[in-house]
C-alpha cells in the first residue's frame, strides 16, 4: 500500500526542522524567528504523523493537535508581544532590543 | 509509484518552500512562502492517511496563523523599507548547527530497527481521535482548552490600547 520510506519522511521532517533553526539563528527580525519556530512545530507534527502511520497507532495523530493548539495559542499571544513592542520600540530587529543588556 | 512521485513533488515544495521562508530577503515574500510550506505539510498528512489532521492543519495553520502572521508584518514593517527589514547575521553558526542537527537525526533514523507494521488501509480517522480525545487523553485535552483561553486573555490584555486617567 504505502511505499514511502520512512526514513524519507522522518529526513524530510529533519530538513524542516534544520531549516528552522537556521532561520531562527539567521535572522534578526523577530516575526521571521516566529515563522522559524512554526517552521519547526511543522517539521515535529509530520515525524509525529509519518509515525503514527507507520507504527498503526493513533497517539501521534493525536499529540499533533496538542501541538497545534500550543502553536496556535503561542501565534496568538506571540503576536500580540510583537505588535505591543512594535508600538513601544518603533522595531521588530532583535538587536535593536536591549534593554535588558548591561 | 505514483504515490512516491506525489510524496517527492511534496516534499519539493515543502522544502523549497521552508528555505525561502528562511533565508528571503524580504519579510513579505518570506510569509507567503510560508504558505506552500504548510500546503506541502498539508498534502503529506493526507499523503500519510491523516485526513482530519490534515483539515485542521489547513484550519488552523493556513487559515489562523498565517493570516494573523501577515496581518503583524504588514502592522509592524511599513512596506516602503521591506527591501533592508531583514538582515541576516551569523551564518556559519547557523549553517553548522542545522548541519550536526541533520547529519545526528538522521544517523538516529538511520541506525533505528524500525517496528515494521503493515499499513492498514486509509481509513477515516475521526472516529479514532474523538475517542481518544474523550478516553484517554481527556485530561490533556481540557488542559488544552485552559492554554487556548489563557492565550486568548493574554493576546487580549498584551494587545489592547491602555485607557489610563
Amino acid at each position: 500500500m504505502s511505499s514511502i520510506p520512512l526514513t524519507w519522511l522522518l529526513g524530510l521532517s529533519a530538513a524542516i526542522f534544520a531549516i528552522g533553526v537556521a532561520g531562527m539563528i539567521m535572522r534578526r527580525n523577530i516575526l521571521v524567528m516566529f515563522m522559524s519556530i512554526e517552521l519547526m512545530l511543522n517539521a515535529v507534527n509530520l515525524a509525529f504523523i509519518a509515525l503514527a502511520h507507520r507504527l498503526g497507532s493513533m497517539d501521534g495523530q493525536v499529540i499533533v493537535f496538542f501541538v497545534m493548539t500550543v502553536a496556535a495559542a503561542e501565534a496568538a499571544v506571540g503576536l500580540g508581544i510583537i505588535i505591543s513592542i512594535f508600538r513601544n520600540r518603533e522595531t521588530v530587529q532583535a538587536d535593536d532590543l536591549t534593554l535588558l543588556r548591561w | 509509484m505514483l504515490q512516491q512521485i506525489i510524496f517527492y513533488a511534496l516534499a519539493a515544495l515543502t522544502v523549497g518552500s521552508a528555505a525561502f521562508t528562511a533565508f528571503s530577503r524580504n519579510i513579505v515574500h518570506s510569509t507567503f512562502a510560508l504558505l506552500g510550506a504548510f500546503m506541502g505539510v498539508v498534502g503529506i498528512y493526507v499523503l500519510l492517511a491523516a485526513d482530519f489532521v490534515a483539515m485542521v492543519q489547513l484550519l488552523v495553520y493556513v487559515g489562523g496563523i498565517l493570516v494573523v502572521t501577515i496581518f503583524a508584518v504588514m502592522l509592524t514593517q511599513g512596506i516602503a523599507d521591506v527591501t533592508v527589514s531583514n538582515r541576516e547575521v551569523g551564518v556559519i553558526p547557523a549553517l553548522a548547527t542545522s548541519v550536526i542537527g541533520v547529519a545526528v537525526m538522521l544517523y538516529a533514523v538511520i541506525r533505528t530497527p524500525w517496528h515494521q507494521t503493515p499499513v492498514p488501509a486509509a481509513a477515516p480517522t475521526t472516529y479514532a481521535i474523538g475517542n481518544a480525545f474523550l478516553g484517554d487523553y481527556v485530561l490533556p485535552f481540557e488542559v488544552a482548552s485552559l492554554v487556548l483561553l489563557a492565550a486568548l486573555i493574554g493576546a487580549i490584555v498584551i494587545s489592547r490600547h491602555e485607557a489610563k486617567e
